[in-house]
């Protein structure tokens, strides 16, 4: 889900093993390996193949699929009007995460960074809709918009908007804005508790060595600690953006994609299909792009960004050797 | 001194706010579960007046709710034994033995990291009504298992490849095998990492709504998500009956939460926060 591992600096240690004592290692490899190996193969990479098999057939899903028509799903797709909104509204998403939420998840580690009272307070209240369903969170938001008993209309009124915001949900136009609001609310404390522990490892000589030379808090921040967050920030986009190209739940109990598919996104277009429609082949055809866009944004991701976290080159103040 | 002073006004103030853009929407659904709809359309920031037990109630006298939250208990913990047995077996081998193809395939695991259940899911469903496993709980738990497989072992891997080798020769000479050191001496030195992972696949365990709504059709086995989700289409015109359901769906994860902060924490952070 969302720990990736960084190599270490120094090269692994070798595995002690010498000849006399594990004369036979492949039993022991074979026995602790298998219900891993079993399990993942079986239920992780099979329907994945499966997925690849069935996007190129018309299948309703049961039986065996029979009519073959190679391509045709992935040539539909490129042309159909839904998919290419999906896209639009992941991308839009993608925007308003790292142009919006995450520079706010930054400001607000910075503050808690701060001897401030209460910061451990503030710290478990800011992390905590992170441990909730994204269910949960979707059915307490769809009351909070609730046209009429709905807090949110409620506050508006307050601060004189008016109904300005009476169709939070409702309205083609503001659905992904009220959706984004959801998200961050969910998510923003998780960006900042990254942010947060990444600046507490920051060793203090640093910060203190640059107020001696002279340096104010606004360029100690800009040429000391921002480049010492630029791994972490980076795995922190890396996580935004996988998570809004693969959002499902939210969205479903949300809004149900709608209204008029306003909101519809990648996985919820493939579960109407698949599971609605029983147009399983073409859902498939979808899953696999799912499953393309995030493999190929990972791996440039990891190839171009993360490779020099990847290899300690900035990143390990703590444990350069 | 003064220009400190107002600069940690502001500090306190900012975080206030947060805080409270957080806070408020919990609270106003553990008040409005409290409230009837008639007091949440004229009051909905006020304390209820008077109190109205009767949602909460109603819902903690009804079976459904304790038999969606003992399943999902049931599940959750079927899925962390599992997840963390297996995955702690396959972290152990890819930590400290050599054989060729180790690091592909243990590649191959840690681009499991990357695969949603969004993806699988009608594969992984016809699958499991391949198996006969659709209306079964173990049709949720060994997907779970599966998919929770890379973070734990990669997470494992790293924290035993940090025990001493030397632990693991002066066991061999006192005559234990592989087995017997695994379980007697790697598992109990690793307790830190085993809470880390084992908290990881609670909470995956109990927010997961996409795999136990295709595979439950039949309500006796429904998870909390499904149910609140349910409750909510089946009450729609009753805005305090869900917020009190909404509530206490959502208590048990707070309070895990509360109980297991620092592992969740240090879990989420670890590998990341080192920058």
């Amino acid at each position: 889900m969302v720990i990736i591992e960084r190599r270490p600096a120094a090269p692994a240690r070798p595995p002690v093993r010498s000849r006399s004592r594990r004369r036979r290692p492949w039993p022991t490899i074979v026995l602790f390996l298998a219900p891993a190996l079993l399990l993942f193969g079986l239920l992780v990479l099979a329907p994945i193949v499966v997925a690849g098999y069935a996007s190129l057939f018309t299948w309703n899903g049961f039986g065996v699929p029979t009519q073959f028509v190679g391509l045709e799903n992935f040539r539909r797709l490129l042309t159909d009007e839904i998919f290419a909104g999906d896209l639009r509204r992941t991308l839009l998403l993608v925007t308003l995460s790292i142009g919006i939420q995450l520079p706010f998840s930054l400001v607000l580690a910075m503050l808690l960074n701060q001897p401030l009272r209460g910061r451990r307070a503030y710290r478990l209240v800011f992390f905590a809709p992170y441990v909730l369903s994204e269910v949960v969170t979707a059915v307490l938001f769809t009351m909070i918009f609730s046209p009429n008993q709905g807090l949110a209309n409620h506050i508006t009124r307050l601060i004189g908007l008016g109904d300005l915001g009476a169709t939070w949900l409702a309205d083609p136009d503001t659905v992904m804005y009220s959706l984004f609001l959801v998200i961050s609310w969910k998510y923003f404390g998780f960006h900042t508790l990254l942010y947060l522990a990444a600046r507490q490892s920051i060793p203090p000589e640093l910060h203190d060595a640059a107020a001696t030379d002279g340096a104010g808090p606004w360029r100690a921040f800009r040429h000391i600690t921002l480049p010492l967050l630029g791994p972490t920030i980076r795995i922190s986009v890396f996580l935004s953006v996988l998570g809004t190209v693969q959002l499902f739940d939210m969205v479903w109990v949300l809004t149900g994609g709608g209204p008029i598919r306003s909101s519809e996104t990648l996985a919820v277009t493939m579960f109407q299909e698949g599971f609605k429609r029983f147009h399983v082949g073409y859902a498939s055809a979808i899953s696999m792009a799912i499953f393309l866009i995030s493999l190929f944004f990972g791996l440039l991701y990891q190839r171009f960004v993360l490779r020099r976290d990847l290899e300690g080159a900035v990143t390990t103040m703590g444990d350069r050797r | 001194m003064s220009a400190r002073a107002a600069r940690h006004g502001a500090l306190h103030l900012a975080s206030i706010l947060v805080g409270a853009a957080i806070v408020v929407p919990i609270v106003f659904g553990v008040l409005g579960g409290f409230k009837d709809n008639g007091q949440l359309f004229t009051n909905p920031f006020g304390l209820p007046d008077p109190w109205i037990p009767g949602n909460y109630t109603d819902i903690l006298g009804s079976g459904a709710f304790w038999r969606q939250a003992g399943n999902s208990v049931g599940i959750a913990i079927a899925t962390t034994v599992g997840v963390v047995g297996i995955g702690a077996m396959a972290a152990y081998i890819f930590a400290r033995y050599a054989f060729p193809g180790r690091e592909t395939l243990f590649t191959v695991f840690a681009i499991g990291l990357m695969f949603p259940f969004a993806v699988a899911i009608l594969p992984l469903f016809v699958l499991l009504r391949e198996m006969g496993l659709l209306g079964n709980p173990l049709g949720v738990v060994l997907p779970q298992i599966a998919f929770g497989l890379p973070v734990t072992i990669v997470v494992l891997r790293g924290f035993f490849r940090g025990i001493p080798p030397e632990v693991e020769e002066s066991a061999v000479l006192d005559g234990a095998g592989p087995v017997r050191f695994f379980w007697r001496i790697l598992l109990p030195m690793s307790r830190p990492a085993l809470g880390t992972v084992s908290v990881l696949a609670v909470v995956g365990s109990w927010n997961n709504y996409l795999l136990p709504l295709i595979v439950f059709n039949d309500s006796r086995w429904w998870t909390l998500p499904l149910g609140v989700q349910q409750f909510q289409s089946q009450y729609s015109a009753d805005t305090a009956r869900i917020l009190a359901y909404v509530t206490l769906a959502m208590i048990p994860a707070l309070l895990c939460y509360a109980f297991a902060e620092r592992q969740l924490v240090g879990g989420l952070t670890s590998g990341i926060g080192k920058g």
